[in-house]
C-alpha cells in the first residue's frame, strides 16, 4: 500500500500556501457560510484542526451527507425485526450502522443478544454469506449514497446471475442532489457555497450540481477529504464568491471525472428506481431522494418478500438533529448535546457514527474550545 | 454508603463493555471497584509481603482465531501479564495459568499454544509455577480461553503514581503502534484486504529495566496500550493526574501498512490495540537519558519523545499535526468499527 499520495495532501508547506492565499483574497466584512455535504468532510475538517487555522470569517455549516445520520428512527428496528422474528435469518450490515440505536437496541444490542447480526464490508460480503448458508436467509441492510449505491446493485446483479434465492437487499440509499435542494428550499437558509462530496461524485460526476449552480446560484466545488484538497476546495469556492459566480468545479481530479463513473451508473440504473418519496431524519419526506430495487429485482427485495411491519418512532422532542443538519444550529447549541446525547449513548443519530456533525464537534471541537 | 458509589446503570452487559474503552471503564469504575473495594485501577496491583513490595495481576485471553500473523494466544498469554507487571515497575517472576477449553478442540491446537507458553516464558525469564484446567461443552466457549496471573518483584527505585505527573513530564513511546489490533482485523478473514503485517506482541521488561537503571528519579507513570489504544491509556493519565497532554502527530510511529489499513477503515491507530509497546512518563530532566536507555536495547531503536504534559483544567488529550492544526482524542467508544463512506 503506498501512502505516499496521501502525504502529499498532507504537505505542511503547501497548506501554509493555500492558507496564505485564502487570508490574502478574503477581507474581513466578508462572512461566508459554506457547507460541506458530506460527513466525511466534517470529519476530515476537524480531526486536521483546519476550522481554527482558517479565518474567523469562513464559517462552516454541516451537511447531512453522513447516511447513518439521516437514517429515520424505526428503519434499523424494521430490519432488526425481521432478523429477531425469524430465526432463519441473517442481518448484515456495514459497521457504521450496529450502533445506531433502534426502539429496542443496536444491532450490537441484537447481536448481544442473540439475533444473527453480522458487520460486513462490502455488499458481496452478505451475497457471501448466503452462499455459504443455504438453509439461511441473508439480509443486507443496504445504506449509503450514490457512493455505496452501485456495489449493492452489482450484488443483485450477482445474485440474479447465480440464482441466489436467499439473499435480500433492504435498501436505503439516497440521494445527494435532492437533499441538497431540499435544504435549499428551507426557509431562512443562508448558504453561500457548497463543498461538494467526493466519494458520491466519483460516481455520479458534476452535472448533478448544476440544477444547485444555476438556479439557486451557490457554487459548489467537489473536493477530496486530506487537509490541502479541503483548503483547495475553499480557495476555489471563495474566489468564485468573491466574483459573484456560480460554477460546478471539481478539486478532486485524481478521481473525480466530470460525467462520473458512467458503468457505475448503468448499473445503478439497471437496478434501482427512486423512490416517490422518503423521510429523512430531521429534514422530513423528501420527494424522489431515495433508491428501491426496481419490480424485476423484487425476487431480493427485502421489502417485497418479508412482510415489514412499518415502524414509527417519536424522536425526543429537545433533540434538535434537524435544526444541526440544516445548519441553523451548531451541534453545541443544541439542548442535549453532551449532556443526555454523547457518542457513548446517542440520542440523535448524528452522534452515532464518526462522521456524524454532533460526534465530530463532541470528539473534536467540544473538548478543545473550552481548553 | 455502597450504594452511592455504584453508578454504573446499564441493564446488560454488551461487547462494548469489555473493548477496553469508555464502556469498560464506566462498568469497572461503576460496579466492580466499588463492590470489591478496589481503590487505585492500575495495570498491576502492589502487595506489600514484609520489606518486600510484591506487584501482582491477571490477564484473560479470549483472541479470535488463536493464530496470527507473530503470534498466537499462548505468546498472548504470558507476554501480556509480564508486561502488566512491567508496567508496575516489577520483574516479573512467576505466573499460574488456567485453561478453559471447548469440547472437541483438537489436542494439535491445544499443544501448540502450550508450546508458545513455554517458549515466551522462557523468552521473558519468567516461571509458569501452576494452573488449572476445565473443559466446557462444545459452543459453551469459542475453542480456547486462557488466564493467566502473576507476580513479579517491584524495583525499589521507582515511585509510579500518576499523581506525581506535573506540567513539563515528557511521553515516551517505545515503538510503532497499531500492528497488533490490524493483525487481528486482518487475520479475522472478514476484509478482502491484505497486508504484509505482524502482530507486535513481546516482553517490555528488557526495555523497562534499563530504562529504571538510567532514569528511575524521573520515571512516573508508564502504562501499556492494549486495547482502547494509546488514546485510551492517554487519557486515563489525563484524567487521573489532571492534566492536559500535547502530542506531536509527527512524532507518533505508525507502520505504512496499519497506517493504511486505518485511512481504508476510518479507524485511528490511537484507537488500535497494541501487544509489545508502552508509554513511559519521564520528568523533563530525565527525558533524554530515558529514551537513550530505551532505545540501546535491540527492538528499543525506533523509541521516541512523542509529546508532553501541560497544566489546564480539561483533562484531555491533544495531538498537534505538522502544519500546525490540533486536534483532541478521546477515550475509544466501543470497539473500532469501520466507516462506511
Amino acid at each position: 500500500m503506498k501512502m505516499r499520495f496521501v502525504d502529499e495532501f498532507r504537505n505542511p508547506e503547501l497548506i501554509r500556501k493555500t492558507l496564505d492565499e485564502i487570508e490574502r483574497i478574503i477581507e474581513p466584512d466578508d462572512h461566508f457560510r459554506i457547507m460541506e455535504a458530506c460527513g466525511g468532510h466534517t470529519y476530515s475538517i476537524f480531526h486536521f484542526g483546519l476550522q481554527e487555522l482558517l479565518p474567523k470569517n469562513i464559517e462552516f455549516i454541516h451537511g447531512p451527507g453522513c447516511p447513518v445520520c439521516v437514517l429515520p428512527p424505526g428503519r434499523v428496528d424494521e430490519g432488526l425485526e425481521i432478523a429477531s422474528k425469524n430465526s432463519d435469518v441473517i442481518f448484515t450490515a456495514f459497521g457504521d450502522v450496529m450502533r445506531v440505536p433502534g426502539k429496542k437496541g443496536s444491532p450490537l444490542n441484537y447481536k448481544a443478544m442473540g439475533t444473527d447480526v453480522r458487520m460486513i464490508y462490502s455488499p458481496l460480503d452478505a451475497l457471501n454469506i448466503a452462499m455459504k448458508n443455504p438453509d439461511k436467509k441473508v439480509i443486507l441492510f443496504a445504506i449509503g449514497f450514490e457512493t455505496t449505491a452501485p456495489s449493492t446493485a452489482i450484488t443483485v446483479l450477482k445474485a440474479k446471475e447465480l440464482d441466489i434465492d436467499n439473499f435480500f437487499v433492504y435498501s436505503n440509499h439516497v440521494k445527494i442532489v435532492p437533499v441538497l435542494k431540499s435544504i435549499l428550499d428551507q426557509p431562512n437558509m443562508r448558504i453561500d457555497g457548497f463543498i461538494g462530496p467526493g466519494h458520491a461524485s466519483v460516481v455520479i460526476g458534476a452535472h448533478p450540481y448544476e440544477t444547485i449552480a444555476k438556479e439557486y446560484k451557490k457554487p459548489v466545488v467537489i473536493s477530496g477529504f486530506e487537509p490541502l484538497d479541503l483548503l483547495q476546495s475553499i480557495l476555489m469556492l471563495i474566489k468564485q464568491l468573491k466574483n459573484g459566480e456560480s460554477k460546478v468545479e471539481i478539486q478532486y481530479k485524481r478521481v473525480v471525472m466530470e460525467g462520473g463513473n458512467v458503468s457505475a451508473l448503468e448499473i445503478m440504473n439497471q437496478v434501482f428506481e427512486d423512490r416517490p418519496a422518503f423521510e429523512w431524519r430531521g429534514l422530513g419526506a423528501i420527494q424522489n431522494s431515495a433508491l428501491k430495487l426496481k419490480p424485476e429485482f423484487s425476487k431480493w427485495d427485502a421489502e417485497v418478500q418479508f412482510n415489514v411491519e412499518k415502524i414509527t418512532i417519536e424522536e425526543n422532542k429537545d433533540a434538535q438533529c434537524g435544526e444541526v443538519l440544516k445548519g441553523m444550529l451548531k451541534p453545541n447549541q443544541c439542548k442535549l448535546f453532551g449532556k443526555v446525547c454523547t457518542p457513548d449513548n446517542p440520542v440523535g443519530a448524528l452522534m452515532v457514527s464518526s462522521e456524524g456533525a454532533c460526534a465530530t464537534y463532541y470528539n473534536h471541537l467540544y473538548s478543545t474550545m473550552s481548553l | 454508603m455502597l450504594k452511592e458509589k455504584i453508578a454504573f446503570r446499564e441493564p446488560t452487559i454488551q461487547l462494548a463493555h469489555g473493548a477496553g474503552g469508555k464502556a469498560s471503564r464506566r462498568l469497572i469504575e461503576g460496579l466492580l471497584a466499588p463492590y470489591l473495594n478496589v481503590s487505585e485501577l492500575n495495570d498491576a496491583a502492589y502487595v506489600q509481603i514484609d520489606q518486600a513490595q510484591i506487584a501482582f495481576t491477571a490477564d484473560s485471553f479470549v483472541v479470535n482465531p488463536l493464530r496470527f500473523p507473530g503470534g498466537s494466544i499462548g505468546e498472548l498469554a504470558i507476554n501480556g501479564t509480564v508486561n502488566d507487571l512491567a508496567m508496575g515497575g516489577a520483574k516479573p517472576l512467576a505466573i499460574v495459568t488456567t485453561f478453559i477449553i471447548e469440547a472437541g478442540l483438537e489436542t494439535e491446537i491445544l499443544e501448540a499454544e502450550i508450546k508458545a507458553m513455554h517458549e515466551a516464558a522462557e523468552k521473558a525469564n519468567v516461571a509458569i509455577v501452576g494452573g488449572d484446567t476445565k473443559v466446557v461443552e462444545h459452543q459453551k466457549a469459542d475453542k480456547l480461553f486462557i488466564t493467566t496471573a502473576g507476580i513479579g518483584l517491584v524495583d525499589s527505585r521507582v515511585n509510579l503514581s500518576a499523581g506525581r505527573v506535573k506540567q513539563g513530564d515528557k511521553i515516551i513511546l517505545s515503538g510503532p503502534i497499531g500492528d497488533h489490533g490490524i493483525t487481528i482485523l486482518f487475520a479475522r478473514g472478514e476484509l478482502d484486504l491484505e497486508a504484509n503485517i505482524k502482530t507486535d506482541t513481546r516482553a517490555v521488561w528488557p526495555f523497562v529495566s534499563k530504562l529504571i537503571d538510567a532514569a528511575a528519579p524521573g520515571l512516573k507513570w508508564m502504562r501499556d496500550p492494549t486495547r482502547g489504544g494509546m488514546a485510551t491509556a492517554l487519557n486515563e493519565l489525563a484524567r487521573d493526574a489532571k492534566v492536559a497532554i500535547m502530542l506531536e502527530e509527527e512524532a507518533i510511529l505508525v507502520n505504512p501498512e496499519v497506517r493504511g489499513a486505518c485511512e481504508i477503515l476510518g479507524l485511528d491507530p490511537m484507537h488500535i490495540a497494541n501487544e509489545g509497546q508502552f508509554i513511559a512518563v519521564v520528568s523533563e530532566e530525565y527525558a533524554d537519558t530515558a529514551l537513550k536507555a530505551i532505545q540501546q536495547v535491540p527492538g528499543g531503536e525506533q523509541a521516541a519523545i512523542i509529546g508532553e504534559v501541560f497544566e489546564s483544567d480539561r483533562h484531555i488529550v491533544l495531538s498537534r499535526s505538522s502544519y500546525g492544526g490540533t486536534r483532541a482524542i478521546d477515550m475509544l467508544v466501543g470497539d473500532p468499527l469501520p466507516r462506511i463512506c
